[in-house]
């Protein structure tokens, strides 16, 4: 068998998975009868529903021909890593270390992921970035964001 | 008549020096929330809402009205400049005036959505001191199988904007529900795929999934292209202002557009935001052929940004006068009313005459200020596009991370964000279109909860959604919305199939 559609492909295969994983899920709830619906009764219709329509996306993908077969292509590994890495960094130092020490951090994490990187942009827009969302959350919104690392407030 | 004395009496309120200000003060701190990404009205006013106890309840709701709609504006100025909707509205929004600002013309499609939007507003003001009480008779008549088959037709709709491939955009709309279904269930108390994460009880933030897939997805997709093929914008921006032809093709769409909204707005559940996918599709079709939808077509901003700011302003409806909240934000509306020893509910009409005149006056007064502040933002807006990349998305990242730690306070959003943004790119990777995924997972519990009601109700009988006329005629709209939908794409199929030959 020729996958046609290289993106349909995946997408089917996606599609059906989490409906299979939230169908097995649904068992764990009660179901109800359809004049007590239960916890379990909508998501498993809709789990169900997920499943079929993958599976129809995955037929579709195997027996129509697309021009070119739709190749997913290269996957930009270096922008995913970093940024998903520097967000979840973000998550981690913000409460223990602050606003202060965060967003240099997230700056130049972040300015990793493009194909050029310049010390003296990336450290300015730092500067900026870290007094501007002082300003604005901190100073102007009154949100509640630790400013300072553990150590110093 | 009554409705001018009534005007009347609401614009002496509205025109007082004190409550004039607290509509520019929320007006002002709507936008620039509005525009920070991730930032949405419902945090704000929830942070607000201890502070108006030292208000009078009239001033304190009109600003916060004042914050609501100018979180509207502003949220349609982020969909347009970076492609991240800051409202659940603005997602239609952010389809063609993305592409607008990417060809140079964002100035445009900023004044398309802000000139569209305060007329909207001024035919929507109008429409609830008129129609007020005549419409919640309609409401009345909504039981729970009305509800769910509304929310089917607009899920319809929402699959008929997608571009791609109809049957994954349905997916997606599943997907979106399935999401929804982590959380704890209403009526049981059942705590439900949440694999004994407490922060997982809660239910995933709609803010959460919309900053991962939208702005983060979007970011790794574009850092990912060769920079010479980046899909960001171009460098001429060609005049702030519409042109004689953009004028040309936008009026009909406010007009189509602010009819949809007034009428979908006061429909409690998401009144705006089915409103803004609705006006969508119609113009989509009514353009036809002619239509460049996807594309950064001028219609596609005007349409759904008049229907969701003519929706915004008639939801108001159904919570001045039955107490019904259609939205998160009007929500936190009746409790901010509850605090200032207000029983919402058709009373507040008679009872504060002054506060319920007082405060639909004072939306008009709103759009009118929104106008005057937004036009002249315009060029600002503007430049910021004018930022080199490689400075502009760090910054996107930066606020989109403070935005979502803030919602909760909590680094849980963080993190599933980090992760929503893998999910994103692989949505992106595969063609699969985010928007629909979106609105299902906004409708999904208000679906379930009215789903199992009209069964309880019916006893377990699937009939009763098409015994009773409403629902009915509801569900035949949408069966024929998705026949109108294949009919011309099978035809477009066929006219590039005889191209290619």
């Amino acid at each position: 068998m020729k996958i046609k559609s290289q993106r349909d492909f995946w997408s089917g295969l996606m599609f059906v998975v989490v409906g299979v994983v939230f169908a097995v899920g649904a068992t764990n709830y009660s179901m109800g009868t359809s004049a007590r619906p239960g916890p379990g009764y909508f998501p498993l219709i809709l789990s169900i529903l997920m499943a079929l329509l993958g599976a129809f996306v995955l037929f579709k993908s195997l027996t129509i021909e697309v021009e070119g077969g739709d190749p997913i292509g290269a996957i930009a590994w270096r922008p995913l890593l970093v940024i998903v890495a520097s967000i979840a960094v973000f998550g981690a130092a913000l409460p223990r270390l602050g606003l202060v020490i965060t967003v240099p951090i997230l700056i130049l994490m972040t300015s990793l992921a493009g194909d050029e990187f310049k010390w003296k942009g990336v450290l300015a827009t730092a500067v900026v970035l870290t007094v501007g969302s002082w300003a604005i959350f901190v100073l102007g919104l009154k949100l509640v964001i630790p400013m300072w690392p553990w150590f110093v407030g | 008549m009554d409705l001018l004395g009534n005007l009347a009496l609401g614009f002496g309120v509205a025109f007082t020096a004190q409550n004039l200000m607290y509509a520019f003060f929320g007006s002002v701190l709507g936008t620039l929330i509005g525009v920070l990404p991730g930032l949405g009205p419902v945090a704000t006013i929830a942070m607000l809402l201890p502070s108006i106890y030292s208000l009078d309840a009239t001033p304190a709701l009109i600003m916060l009205a004042g914050i609501y709609y100018g979180a509207q504006y502003g949220g349609s100025t982020t969909a347009i400049l970076i492609n991240v909707p800051g409202e659940s509205s603005s997602v239609v929004t952010a389809i063609d005036g993305y592409q607008m600002a990417r060809q140079g013309r964002a100035g445009a499609a900023l004044a398309a959505a802000g000139l569209g939007s305060f007329f909207a507003g001024c035919v929507g003001t109008v429409i609830i001191a008129a129609f007020a009480p005549p419409l919640t008779e309609l409401a009345f008549k909504f039981g729970p199988q009305e509800y769910f088959s509304l929310m089917v037709l607009g899920l319809i709709g929402a699959v008929v904007l997608a571009s791609g491939s109809l049957i994954k955009a349905i997916s997606m709309i599943i997907l979106g529900l399935l999401l929804a279904q982590i959380n704890t269930d209403v009526i049981s108390g059942t705590a439900r795929y949440s694999f004994d994460i407490p922060e997982l009880t809660d239910g995933i933030g709609f803010v959460v999934i919309a900053m991962g897939v939208f702005g983060f997805g979007e970011i790794i997709s574009n850092l990912g292209m060769p920079a010479e093929h980046r899909e960001v914008f171009t460098k001429s921006v060609k005049g702030l202002w519409p042109t004689k032809q953009d004028f040309k093709e936008a009026w009909p769409a406010v007009l189509r557009g602010t009819a949809l909204g007034s009428l979908l707005g006061v429909l409690p559940g998401g009144g705006a935001l089915l409103a803004s996918f609705a006006a969508y599709t119609v113009e989509k079709k009514v353009a036809g052929a002619s239509g460049r939808f996807g594309k950064g077509d001028i219609r596609g901003v005007a349409g759904p940004e008049s229907a969701n700011n003519a929706g915004a302003q008639t939801s108001f409806i159904p919570m001045l006068t039955l107490g019904i909240p259609p939205n998160a934000v009007m929500a936190l509306m009746v409790g901010a009313m509850t605090i200032k020893g207000i029983q919402p509910g058709p009373q507040v009409m008679t009872s504060n005459p002054q506060l319920f005149w007082g405060l639909i006056a004072s939306m008009w007064v709103g759009n009118a200020m929104l106008v005057i502040l937004n036009l002249p933002l315009i060029g600002i807006w503007i430049k910021l596009l004018t930022v080199p990349y490689r400075f502009l998305f760090p910054a996107i990242t930066l606020f989109c991370c403070i935005g979502v730690y803030t919602l909760n306070n909590n680094t849980f959003d963080v993190y599933m964000t980090a992760a929503f943004a893998v999910v994103g790119y692989v949505f992106y990777k595969l063609s699969c279109e985010p928007a629909p995924l979106l609105l299902g997972f906004i409708l999904g519990p208000m679906m379930e909860e009215n789903l199992r009601r009209a069964l309880l109700l019916s006893r377990g009988d699937w009939g009763t959604f098409f015994v009773r006329p409403l629902s009915a005629g509801l569900l035949i709209a949408a069966a024929l919305m998705i026949v109108i939908v294949l009919l011309p794409s099978i035809k477009s199929k066929r006219e590039e199939a005889f191209q290619e030959e």
